[in-house]
């Protein structure tokens, strides 16, 4: 409880600042609305379709990359991680491929995937794949021996100690890897709507309001629900983590 | 009666150490065998050879049964983290039916006395209920030999009296063939039918010891009756005649210097 409410005075604290500053003649009016514009205009907007549709397709399409990201990722991790022949012969690849900010793939990812939803999900798939492929793949070389050994004494062969064993002991690290994921995916998400001209999102309607009528309190609304999705998927995740893998 | 297990000539060698030295002997249906050596004399490999986790550099074992189970030392490593208890218990039964399965888990876990814990995960129990639990998952998938390695050496000595004396029901209630690996002089004698002693690296067998002790074992007058007494200090004598007498006169010299640090000046 009292660590709930030093959080609550810390939010607190951060809204009067912005509104200080927003208030203040040091920074022109129209460029940082303060919370209380802001806020007025996240009720408005959030009764608004069109802003609502914004949201949904942001949202869907990062729980998309979420989901593909996840179905790559893991069983490419259980290979890498359990056969050692195609971690070395991967390694190489991997760690070139790796470093490559998503955002530096986006004019080639345009001209191969067009305009569409393909694009930003492709992106944001890309940013995901390596947090969960490597949390994978620790998780594996951290796989206690003497558990393999349990198995195999009660007669388990070598894929039932993929699945039953070596899977289950993996799970708390690759939840904590997709929880990563999550929020790297959703920063491309939305960096691919602002930059590469799509037609709905988040980032596009942040892109609107700025370059067409300059709406800086519009810009701040999309910023904050942006910024709201990331936490509840990040706190939706480590729920999820104490709820089914405490151990 | 019949042989349950049948080692010979067995040796193991990893690069040009040698663990194991050509070890010959045999286990009898419904009997408990302890094996005691000094510590890093090669039980450990012996175990693993016998359970099949490692393939023996020379010699044979052959095992009269379908499978053995095995209960490790560290049973906090050993149990599944992620599973239940009875899930735990059931993890060697995954290719029965899930009613049989169910079953026979619910009965090594009574025979254990913890029917209770369940549901429970094994990290919610004390340690000497948790090597219960590894000894029920053994139990359940009644193997025709029972191995446990070092099984009480990490829980306290109260606990430790108790599993012994667990281990010592359950067997008989259950014709239950048991090979005990222990480092533990007392331990061998307080559970063992028979004693092999092996001696120091490369393990060989030193003496196979018959325990003349009733089937009903006491902790208390057990422990202080004369034939226990008499062969505790046989093995004991006999582990240090298997040490090289190079150890003998480290040890006596170590022996001499920690006197002569004590005695005050």
């Amino acid at each position: 409880m009292r660590a709930f409410t030093r959080g609550l005075l810390g939010i607190a604290g951060f809204l009067v600042l912005w509104e200080l500053l927003g208030r203040s003649p040091l920074i022109p009016a129209h460029a940082l609305p303060p919370p209380s514009v802001v806020f007025g205009e996240l009720v408005s907007q959030l009764t608004s379709p069109e802003f609502l549709s914004h949201v949904v397709a942001t949202v869907l399409a990062l729980l998309i990359a979420i989901a593909i990201a996840v179905a790559i990722a893991v069983p490419s991790g259980l290979v890498l991680g359990s056969v050692p022949a195609v971690r070395h012969a991967t390694r190489a690849v991997i760690e070139f491929l790796r470093p490559i900010p998503s955002v530096a793939l986006i004019p080639l990812a345009l001209v191969m995937l067009g305009f569409g939803p393909e694009t930003k999900i492709t992106l944001a798939v890309y940013a995901a794949l390596w947090p969960i492929l490597f949390n994978t793949i620790y998780a594996l070389d951290e796989l206690d021996p003497l558990q393999v050994e349990t198995a195999r004494v009660f007669g388990t062969g070598r894929l039932g100690v993929l699945f039953a064993v070596a899977l289950p002991s993996a799970l708390p690290f690759v939840l904590t890897g997709i929880r990563l994921a999550a929020t790297t995916a959703l920063v491309v998400m939305v960096s691919v709507e602002l930059m590469a001209g799509s037609q709905i999102g988040l980032g596009y309607f942040i892109m609107e309001a700025r370059s067409g009528p300059g709406r800086m309190d519009q810009v701040l609304v999309g910023t904050v629900v942006a910024g709201a999705i990331g936490v509840l998927l990040n706190s939706g995740l480590e729920r999820v983590r104490r709820r089914w893998v405490a151990w | 009666m019949s042989n349950m297990l049948e080692v010979a000539d067995l040796g193991h060698t990893y690069g040009d150490h040698e663990a194991i030295g050509g070890l010959s002997f045999t286990v009898r249906a419904g009997e408990l065998v302890c094996v005691v050596g000094p510590s890093g004399c090669g039980k450990s490999t012996l175990l693993r050879t016998i359970s099949g986790l490692v393939s023996p550099t020379r010699g044979d074992v052959s095992l009269h049964g379908s499978h053995l189970a095995v209960v490790f030392q560290d049973y906090s490593r050993s149990l599944f983290p992620w599973l239940s208890v009875q899930g735990n218990v059931e993890f060697p039964l995954r290719s029965l039916p899930r009613a049989e399965r169910r079953a026979r888990a619910a009965e090594a876990l009574e025979w254990v006395g913890l029917s209770g814990a369940a549901r429970k995960r094994p990290w919610q129990l004390s340690g000497g209920m948790q090597q219960r639990v590894a000894i029920a998952r053994a139990l359940a998938y009644r193997p025709a030999l029972l191995l446990m390695d070092e099984p009480f050496a990490s829980v306290d000595a109260q606990t430790r009296f108790e599993l012994e004396d667990l281990l010592l029901r359950v067997r008989r209630e259950h014709d239950t063939t048991v090979l005990v690996v222990t480092h533990d002089i007392d331990e061998s004698v307080y559970l063992g039918d028979r004693i092999l002693v092996l001696s120091g690296s490369p393990a060989r067998l030193v003496a196979d010891l018959e325990v003349p002790l009733p089937a009903e074992r006491n902790q208390v007058t057990t422990r202080t009756d004369e034939g226990f007494v008499a062969l505790r200090s046989k093995v004991a004598r006999l582990l240090n005649v298997g040490k090289p007498s190079m150890d003998v006169e480290k040890w006596a010299a170590a022996e001499r210097e920690s006197l002569s640090e004590t005695v005050p000046s």
